[in-house]
């Protein structure tokens, strides 16, 4: 058996440009991004010393944080103290392998892919817990606990979003899923999943409204409080990295992945070169205005109390996904 | 079949490497002079009383099992989401019945209050009124 084949070669090229090329530039990116933007709301400057406009103000972040001692609390679990801050890095860019930026440009094209992401997005709630659980602080119990409890109850929402996406796509490849939306996005024929999804997400990635995990004024750091140095900056840069992740996933299933909108009527045939550079541009721009939004939320909408956000996620959004669900499946059935 | 998991293993590699390389590089970086206050747990300023796993809300425990339940039966529409065009009119009404009674289901623990967080815990005296 050939183990380096051209398309094994293709698919590390595009492995390695996803990750380092994108995926953990982005996360600094968006730091400095979302540091701005606030500043630019709130009537502020934000940082601009280091570098021209501060641009290099993550890199003088990310060496300070390398610089700093690292504390283990000595009651705590030295273990998964340790082991926490690795999980939501890991799978913060395992996601990446099943997302396509353009026409071919996919590491994997799994037939399960949609089931792939889902398992591994949900994994990064075991780095939360655990780092809660092993700090043996009181404000990191319950911000584990809290974690725990919101990401699993938004994760079923979700999971029925998609579900109804699969419906539509009559696959669970991502590729085909993107395939499907060439002509119409899912965002036209499935609005209030691609609401749902993009209200669980903002909930996966604990962002505000939903970032009670860490809501300082009552849990101090929440599930990183006894996290110092670069331990606390890889929970940081996961926290970022999913942010980055959550408006692939949202271009991907509802806005068309690397398609221009009704693209089959005007766009003329492109050489397949030019075709991928313009795939992977129209894919970057609308995951970065995805983005902007998560950073425009956090700083308009205030955060919910733990009680709202239960409710919101058990009461309203998971019976109106499954309703919404049920109305594509017997649409979808009854035009045959 | 390996062809198309071998990219996932290297990424799989290429994450922990990155991760871990991030990690030990502020350990090996960073200074090392730890004392015991530095190493107790943060509480406000003062000496942690008790233990940290203590006991809390049971609401935490009924939102597990809940989403354990409801996640498999998720789990359970996918396959058929991608093949019950062709499959006939008998699977598409049998995964209709079993949608309704997940939604009757989700509805009667709504109705009884499994997860409602602000409410008082139930004392002894307060059962009894």
């Amino acid at each position: 058996m050939e183990l380096f084949t051209p398309e094994l070669i293709k698919s590390i090229l595009v492995m390695l440009g996803a990750t380092l090329g994108f995926l953990l530039p982005s996360a600094a990116v968006v730091v400095y991004a979302e540091r701005r933007v606030a500043a630019f709301i709130q009537n502020r400057v934000g940082p601009n010393r280091v570098g021209p406009f501060g641009l290099l103000q993550p890199f003088a972040d990310v060496l300070k944080l390398i610089m700093k001692e690292d504390v283990t609390p000595t009651q705590g679990n030295r273990m998964l103290h340790t082991l926490a801050p690795l999980v939501p890095v890991v799978t913060a860019l395992m996601t990446v392998a099943v997302i396509p930026f353009g026409d071919g440009l996919v590491v994997a094209n799994l037939n399960v892919g949609v089931l792939y992401l889902l398992a591994v997005a949900s994994l990064s709630v075991y780095g939360v817990t655990m780092a809660g659980w092993a700090s043996n602080s009181k404000y990191s119990l319950l911000g584990g606990l809290r974690s725990a409890a919101q990401m699993v109850s938004y994760e079923l929402p979700m999971g029925m979003a998609v579900a109804s996406v699969a419906l539509l796509a009559s696959s669970l490849s991502v590729v085909d899923v993107v395939n499907a939306q060439a002509m119409w996005w899912f965002i036209f024929l499935n609005p209030i999943g691609a609401v749902i999804f993009i209200v669980a997400s903002f909930a996966e990635a604990n962002r505000t409204p939903f970032d009670l995990v860490e809501a300082e004024q009552e849990l101090v750091g929440g599930f990183h409080t006894e996290y110092s140095s670069m331990k606390f900056g890889m929970f940081f840069l996961a926290e970022y990295m999913h942010v980055v992740i959550a408006s692939m996933l949202i271009s991907t299933f509802f806005f068309g992945g690397y398609h221009l909108p009704f693209a089959p009527l005007w766009l003329p045939e492109l050489s397949p070169f030019l075709k991928g550079v313009l795939d992977i541009h129209v894919f970057l721009a609308k995951t970065v205005f995805w983005i902007f939004v998560f950073i425009w939320v956090r700083w308009t909408i205030p955060r919910f109390k733990f009680d709202q956000l239960m409710r919101l996620g058990w009461s309203r959004l998971l019976p109106l996904s499954i309703v919404n669900f049920m109305v594509i499946a017997i649409v979808l059935y009854l035009i045959g | 079949m390996f062809e198309l998991y071998f990219p996932i293993l290297l990424l799989l590699g290429l994450a922990v490497v990155l991760a871990l390389a991030l990690m030990l590089l502020s350990r090996y970086l960073g200074p090392h002079r730890p004392n015991k206050p530095k190493l107790m747990p943060y509480e406000s300023g003062m000496d942690p009383y008790g233990q940290a796993k203590d006991r809390y809300s049971v609401s935490f425990f009924l939102v597990a099992v809940e989403f354990i339940v409801f996640d498999l039966e998720v789990v359970f529409i996918y396959p058929w989401a991608v093949t019950y065009r062709d499959l006939g009119p008998e699977s598409f009404w049998s995964m209709m019945v079993f949608i309704t009674i997940l939604l009757l289901g989700l509805i009667y623990t709504l109705k009884k209050g499994t997860l409602d967080w602000d409410s008082k815990p139930q004392t002894a005296s307060a059962a009894q009124k």
